[in-house]
């Protein structure tokens, strides 16, 4: 998937054969050690099994915890929302291949980031609104806050 | 290519296009070892731009989530998340986006092995089972407006088809999406130029599946705990 830098209006020459050079530096630099795991995408059966078991179990926990009411609220709140935790890293590794390599450290940069600011929009909206709630004339109170 | 190649002199733009065209889209299968090599930077290149609009599209969710989660309790004497929801419902809604991300995974899988069959057929039942999800989805706005608790009964319901809605729009998008793939894989095959369409629907169609664990996990459980 080559495209010239400077296009030239010659559709009869190969635009592969400017290629081979490009490549020979490129061996030199990288040796045949991109193989496999170059970024997203790359996968095996297997992978994608391991994945889909273990998301299978940490959907039917918290459904089945949910349905049949076997604990109370406080404690279903936090369960529900670690197992989603853990099922949203299960499918970062095993469906979007994320990983450590340092081919996918500006994939990784990019997700830490969009981390941080939607742990501040969440938490921040939630904290900002709660004690905006508290604070509220008595009266303006009634029907939980904002309704 | 399968077409004539345009006259540079008579059509310069045309056989730019030309060019282009058979440097982007020329079957992996005639090309050599060395090209696999370049194809794979170009790919890891492309992928991270389709990645940072991921990373952008999951500032939208959050400023969603982050509405939903303020006004949940805001009902204004409505019916609230555990009069309505139906939990066997929605379990069913997400066995199907769940299956529908392993058989997506199996397309892919194809297509690393070159196998056009494979990729079009998991790519098949990936968009059924979308279809599927869509399909309950649909019924379930539906039933609610029936029921009178649609987006205008209070905040909490507002906030509810806002975040959930926003969810079913991207799985539409996606479902569109894959009948365009269909078009691409069946014109060329497994082409260098395809194969990013691929991943990049691929991560579009994991990370849809990644919103729902939270959608699923915040609006419907937690609103029935």
């Amino acid at each position: 998937m080559h495209i010239p830098d400077k296009p030239t209006l010659h559709p009869a020459k190969d635009p592969h054969t400017e290629l081979a050079d490009h490549h020979a530096v490129d061996k030199l630099n990288h040796g045949d050690a991109h193989g496999h795991d170059h970024g997203a995408g790359h996968a095996s059966v297997k992978d994608y099994l391991i994945g889909f078991s273990l998301s299978v179990i940490l959907t039917a926990i918290p459904f089945v915890l949910t349905m049949l009411k076997l604990m109370p609220a406080s404690t279903l709140v936090p369960v529900i929302l670690i197992l989603g935790v853990i099922q949203i890293v299960v499918h970062l590794r095993y469906f979007l291949h994320m990983n450590s390599s340092s081919s996918q450290v500006w994939n990784n940069l990019a997700f830490i980031f969009t981390a941080i600011i939607v742990g501040i929009l969440i938490i921040g909206s939630l904290w900002v609104m709660t004690h905006l709630n508290h604070n509220m004339a008595p009266g303006m109170m009634s029907g939980g806050g904002l309704g | 290519m399968s077409s004539t190649p345009v006259n540079p002199a008579e059509n310069p733009v045309g056989a730019f296009k030309d060019q282009l065209k058979s440097a982007y889209d020329h079957n992996p299968n005639e090309a050599h070892d060395t090209h696999d090599h370049h194809h794979q930077d170009e790919e890891a290149k492309v992928t991270l731009g389709f990645w940072i609009y991921l990373m952008s599209d999951c500032l939208i969710f959050a400023t969603l989530f982050a509405t939903f989660a303020v006004l949940k309790d805001a009902t204004a004497g409505g019916p609230n998340g555990r009069e309505l929801f139906d939990l066997g419902f929605v379990a069913i809604e997400t066995s199907l986006l769940l299956l529908s991300s392993l058989t997506f995974g199996l397309s892919m899988i194809s297509m690393q092995n070159n196998k056009l069959n494979g990729v079009l057929g998991w790519l098949a039942v990936t968009g059924l089972l979308g279809l599927g999800f869509m399909g309950m989805e649909i019924y379930e706005f539906n039933h609610l407006i029936h029921e009178g608790a649609g987006p205008d009964r209070s905040a909490f319901l507002s906030a509810f088809f806002t975040l959930v809605g926003t969810h079913g729009l991207h799985v539409t998008s996606g479902l569109i999406w894959m009948g365009v793939m269909f078009v691409h894989l069946f014109r060329r095959g497994i082409t260098p130029a395809n194969r990013i369409r691929m991943m990049e629907l691929s991560l579009f169609w994991h990370f849809l599946d990644i919103i729902w664990i939270g959608v699923f996990s915040i609006v419907y459980l937690m609103g029935a705990a």
